[in-house]
């Protein structure tokens, strides 16, 4: 089974973000990058049907120069080879346009299955997965839980709310979005780390793959949320700040 | 039609009931831009439901009835949806921010070469043109976007943004919408929803609730926030992070896919403030929030916050509940 999973580089979980002067995305310099936490668990599904079923785990993601670093560490962890499409300016890119970019890579490589996380930590809008899907004409499912070969095709196990779940089943070629927390990442050994310097990065750019990327959402402007309740901010060294909540719990809010 | 149209969801049968803020949204959006708002719904068997929208300020009540929207599938519903969406031109397609949508309404919006605002938080016309609020970074930043290309375009309204209780009654003439659907091209085999084996801990009743998140850094760590729950006669509750490495049972997590809490006091600690999260306890009468980070998105719901280091605020607090308890 040929598996193809889309990972994504984003800003560390503890940045302090600051907004662009621009005032239409954050500033790139002062944070740290690291690839998509439910990213990595597509990549964690696809490495373990991959050591079921044999064949191959091809990493495809868009982004800068910079992505290189999590492209590596995903390599590292066992993916076989990577597909880098450059592309500097990602928060500029809607779902749609990004879909774009990554179905004119997949269609060179026709995989069996595509994995990619639900949503992304940044832009957040969960749909690059659903629309790539439609792009290339292939079924999908999103919030998976669980996947597994079944026949011909794959059977998965889809979060739905309030503690229900589904059993979806389908054909192969598909496409799955992959929910956070499923499984235990594994960590790369010395030895994948080793390996990984000599696995085939195949760089190409939106003009190679003859794309275009036309959003039609955009940010206009990106600023602090305003807060909806006045919050009482209480200050001071540990002791002095517990002290003051347990008389504000006691006398204030009258919950203790 | 040339407004808004408001797809609704129901489940089993049921409405979902954020549906009804969606239609509020839908109203107060039609209103702002001068037009009229209509809503639809789709399944197999939906006349009662659509009575009730009937009920509702709304230009039309459409009704999309077919047995292969019996059960949801990805590929049925974006079929007849896109059928529906054709037929009506509607400007603005608003949907609820549910699971399902987030399964099928990009599908649907990509194939009028468009993209889903999804989970908006809030919508305003400034000069004719809609800016919606939706949140980045996990709730760390808003952002205002504008949709492009020609309409229709696609938004879906986060749980909790518009407030039901607003939908404005009125009476809609109700109007059948027929579309094709073939089985053929159904590829996706869903089986029935299950629900995993019942919860032993309920939650919804505690009225204090201590709740830790990934701040705690590690299992062994627990003990700390167990002392002040104890202190403070709560039930200890979790983020959902701490529940997937199995560090509490699933049945302590809160949010959208745990459970939804409404104490007298709820304490987070190391807990962002994740929309999924908050969902599920933002009811709650008091808030308190201990995060070393102080533009944690918690904050913004909190009545009490501490920036601060939980390792040495969590202790000081159990220390003083309990002087204060004598
Ligand atoms: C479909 C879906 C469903 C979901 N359902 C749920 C759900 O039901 N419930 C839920 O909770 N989540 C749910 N999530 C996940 C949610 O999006 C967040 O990822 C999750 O809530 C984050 O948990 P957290 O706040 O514990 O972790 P993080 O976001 O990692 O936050 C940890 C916080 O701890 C703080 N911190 C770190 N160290 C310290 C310290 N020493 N002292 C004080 N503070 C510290 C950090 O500043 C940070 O704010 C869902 C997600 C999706 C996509």
């Amino acid at each position: 089974m040929k598996i193809l999973v889309a990972i994504k580089q984003v800003p560390a979980r503890d940045s302090q973000l600051r907004v662009q002067s621009s005032g239409r995305w954050i500033e790139q310099q002062d944070v740290s990058f690291e690839i998509n936490e439910p990213d990595a668990y597509a990549l964690e599904a696809g490495l373990q049907l991959s050591e079921k079923a044999g064949g191959e785990v091809v990493v495809l993601c868009a982004g800068p120069a910079g992505a290189a670093q999590t492209i590596r560490e995903a390599l590292a962890k066992g993916a076989h080879r990577a597909i880098h499409i450059e592309q500097d300016d990602l928060g500029a890119l809607d779902p749609l346009a990004a879909a774009q970019l990554l179905a004119a890579a997949v269609r060179t490589e026709a995989p069996d299955l595509i994995l990619t996380g639900l949503q992304s930590d940044d832009a957040g809008y969960g749909q690059t997965g659903v629309v790539l899907a439609e792009l290339l004409g292939l079924p999908h499912a999103t919030i998976i839980m669980q996947a597994e070969q079944s026949g011909s095709g794959i059977r998965v196990k889809r979060e739905l709310e309030d503690g229900w779940f589904q059993h979806i089943e389908m054909p192969l070629p598909a496409l799955l979005t992959i929910q956070s927390g499923i499984s235990r990442l594994r960590y790369a050994t010395l030895m994948g780390i080793k390996k990984a310097r000599t696995k085939e990065i195949r760089r190409v750019t939106a003009s190679d793959l003859g794309v275009t990327p036309a959003p039609v959402l955009s940010i206009e402007r990106i600023y602090a949320p305003e807060k909806s309740k006045q919050t009482q901010m209480l200050e001071g060294a540990a002791g002095e700040v517990a002290a003051k909540l347990v008389e504000k719990l006691k006398f204030e809010a009258r919950v203790l | 039609m040339s407004g808004v149209l408001v797809i609704t969801e129901q489940f089993r049968g049921a409405w979902r009931p954020i549906s009804w803020e969606a239609l509020a949204a839908g109203q107060q959006l039609a209103s702002q831009l001068g037009t009229k708002a209509g809503a639809a719904v789709l399944g197999s068997g939906i006349g009662t439901l659509a009575q009730e929208l009937a009920g509702k300020q709304l230009d039309r009540v459409y009704t999309v009835d077919h047995e292969l929207l019996a059960t949801y599938t990805a590929d049925a519903f974006t079929a007849a949806a896109e059928q529906l969406v054709r037929q009506m031109q509607p400007e603005y397609v608003l949907f609820p921010h549910t699971y399902q949508v987030r399964d099928f309404a990009p599908k649907l919006a990509a194939r009028f070469q468009q993209a889903l605002v999804s989970d908006a938080t809030a919508l305003a016309v400034r000069g004719g043109r809609v800016l919606f609020t939706r949140q980045l970074f996990q709730g760390k930043l808003n952002a205002d976007v504008s949709c492009g290309g020609p309409p229709p375009w696609f938004a879906s309204v986060q749980a909790g943004a518009f407030r039901a209780d607003q939908v404005r009654p009125g009476s809609a003439a109700i109007e059948a919408v027929p579309v094709s659907l073939d089985p053929a091209l159904i590829r996706t085999r869903a089986e029935e929803p299950f629900r995993e084996a019942q919860r032993a801990v309920d939650l919804s009743s505690a009225e204090r609730i201590v709740s830790v998140g990934r701040g705690i850094r590690e299992k062994e760590n627990l003990g700390i926030v167990e002392e002040l729950a104890q202190a403070l006669d709560a039930e200890l509750a979790a983020s959902r992070p701490i529940c997937d490495n199995g560090w509490l049972p699933m049945e302590r997590q809160v949010g959208s896919s745990g459970q939804t809490v409404a104490p007298k006091l709820y304490v987070a600690v190391g807990i962002s403030g994740a929309i999924q999260h908050l969902v599920g306890m933002k009811g709650a009468r008091t808030i308190v929030a201990i995060n070393k980070d102080a533009n944690a998105p918690i904050f913004e719901i909190a009545d009490y916050g501490i920036a601060g280091d939980l390792f040495e605020i969590v202790p000081a607090l159990t220390e003083a509940v309990k002087k204060a308890k004598g």
